[in-house]
């Protein structure tokens, strides 16, 4: 078991250093020079030179990105061009208010997902399997950012039931707060709840194959007792494994969303930065989401073990 | 192999059908997709419009038409890309192994920490928003997926008799990873290859939703939506057309995916 989070602990490792590579290369591959794009047209050649000097930018490059990790490492991600506020703070506080919709919409897509992937498995073949089978497929092949459109337009629109445009945080109002999240998180979770149930349908048929399942039936236990005890515990590591790369992927696709429900998350700050050519945000939300993304597939892999006891053995 | 089921002719069908409509529209469309009619704004669908008119009074159905060009050929380019950088990358690590394999693996996992979408973000920083870009960050995307695929079939066979027999009869690698090999792939890569096209119809969107994609006046139906966003309430056929197109396109190729899944690999079916 120890070995196995070491091992899965060092592997993480070269992922994050090269993803600080990436970023790096990334953003020195924007064009134009970032001395100038700080300073604007109207700067004299000394004081280019001196932010040059003072930002390392006149040293070897492999120097430079040493200059710069370390930077990074002591959480100075430098301040935003637009309005001079330091990224470190403005990325986390941004970060949070995405993470709090996915976590709550992954959650919920879950308790969904679960239960009608075994269920559809369970009676697999029958009308309700062929159901829940259409449902989610549909479901995955609707695009979020439609869906939370026709929401909008109806229950925001048509019905006046939930505010359409703009954002008040949970800490000054807390019914205002959850009025505004209540349509972004119903729209992912459908989304999401497509492709989870498809997961567990399939890992739950293949384990329903299995001998031990025809045992625990044979030796006379309830129909209940075998899905709950025999059943869901095994087939849930590959749903479990998904729900990581779901979480990761929507931290990067929530921007999409983000612009339709006007919340302002890490994704539309993001996209925001990008227009206006803000580069150290732009360098900041890139770290920071392929940061999360490896820990999040980290922790769930770290977590695998504690429902699947083969893994760690091998 | 076994019989393919009804909904796999149904995602045949769809994704058959837009292929279709947009074969049609390079060639003809009921009017110019970027002809602007002032007098006809916002037209609901009926008459000499089926689909309605948009904020400029451009025709709807012409839009549409256009759009599912621009979409399915930036969507077939990206993918495209992806496997013949996915595959010569594959091939490589899962042929090679030792350290060559853990060094592109490593810098795999790296672009695979990006997500989809933001990698694509990430360079249409670097190079701009057109429809060139686009299937470049797209292709570098969802590249990491397809090396996953090959690297794990070329490793679980490359012990085999028959490749070993390859060597023996005095074949070089680069032959016998391309005779042997790389046919064993095309199964896999199709059923990825079919569904990643349905996410890559879905990025492209996403990104022209954002303002990131194919710049207007093109029409794509990913910046037809995010142009439909401040008329939804008077004029809601701008937002559902072009979404449901996307959908219907999703649908088919998620369809034809699984039907493809299942009819290769017969263990998954029911």
């Amino acid at each position: 078991m120890i070995g196995y989070v070491l091992r899965r602990l060092l592997w993480a490792l070269p992922t994050l250093v090269l993803v600080g590579v990436a970023v790096f290369v990334l953003v020195r591959l924007i064009p134009g020079d970032p001395v100038q794009v700080m300073l604007g047209d109207a700067a004299s050649p000394e004081q280019v030179a001196d932010m040059r000097a003072a930002y390392g930018l006149d040293r070897p490059i492999a120097v430079q990105f040493w200059l710069w990790a370390e930077r990074i490492v002591d959480g100075d991600l430098g301040r935003a061009l637009t309005n001079g506020q330091p990224v470190a703070a403005l990325v986390w506080e941004r970060f949070l208010t995405s993470a709090g919709i996915v976590l709550s919409a992954v959650a919920l897509a879950v308790a969904i997902a679960v239960p009608a992937g075994t269920f559809a498995a369970w009676r697999q073949g029958s009308l309700a399997d062929l159901a829940v089978v259409a449902g989610a497929t549909l479901l995955l092949s609707i695009p979020s950012f439609w869906l939370g459109l026709m929401l909008l337009l109806v229950f925001g629109l048509q019905l006046a039931w939930l505010p359409v445009v703009g954002y008040v945080t949970l800490s000054e109002d807390l019914w205002a707060g959850l009025s505004f999240l209540v349509l972004p998180v119903i729209t992912l979770t459908l989304t999401e709840a497509g492709v989870l149930t498809r997961m567990a349908r399939s890992s739950a048929i293949e384990v329903m194959r299995l001998d031990y399942v025809t045992h625990a039936r044979a030796k006379g236990l309830p129909e209940a007792r075998v899905l709950a005890r025999h059943v869901l515990p095994n087939a849930f590591g590959p749903t479990w494994t998904l729900v990581g790369l779901v979480l990761g992927n929507l931290l990067g696709g929530i921007a999409v969303l983000e612009t339709v429900f006007t919340i302002p998350g890490l994704g539309r700050l993001l996209v925001d930065a990008i227009f206006n050519r803000d580069y150290p945000v732009i360098q900041g939300c890139l770290l920071l989401t392929a940061g999360i993304y490896v820990v999040v597939n980290l922790v769930v892999d770290l977590c695998y073990p504690l429902f699947d006891p083969r893994v760690s053995a091998q | 192999m076994r019989r393919v089921g009804a909904s796999g002719w149904i995602g045949l069908a769809l994704v058959g059908a837009f292929v279709a409509m947009a074969l049609v529209a390079l060639a003809w469309t009921p009017a110019d997709p970027l002809a602007l009619n002032l007098r006809a704004r916002f037209r609901a669908p009926g008459g000499a419009f089926p689909l309605g008119t948009d904020e400029f009074g451009r025709d709807v159905l012409s839009r549409v038409m256009a759009g599912a060009a621009t979409s399915l050929w930036i969507a077939a380019a990206s993918v495209a890309l992806a496997l013949v950088m996915g595959v010569a990358v594959g091939l490589v690590a899962g042929f090679a192994r030792g350290l060559v394999d853990r060094l592109l693996m490593v810098a795999n996992d790296a672009l695979l920490a990006f997500p989809g979408i933001l990698l694509a973000l990430a360079v249409m920083v670097v190079v701009g928003a057109s429809p060139g870009s686009l299937i470049l960050a797209l292709g570098l995307a969802y590249a990491p997926s397809v090396v996953r695929v090959v690297r794990g079939v070329v490793l679980s066979l490359r012990e085999r008799e028959f490749v070993e027999a390859s060597f023996v009869v005095g074949n070089g690698p680069v032959y016998t990873v391309l005779r042997h090999l790389l046919p064993n792939c095309v199964a896999p890569i199709a059923v990825l290859a079919t569904s990643m096209l349905g996410f890559v119809v879905l990025s492209e969107s996403a990104l022209s939703f954002l303002g990131l994609g194919v710049p207007p006046p093109a029409p794509t139906w990913g910046n037809m939506l995010s142009a439909a966003r401040p008329h939804l309430l008077s004029a809601p056929w701008l937002g559902l057309v072009p979404g449901t197109c996307i959908a219907l396109t999703l649908l088919g190729f998620n369809l034809l995916g699984d039907a493809l899944r299942d009819w290769l690999d017969p263990r998954m079916g029911r």
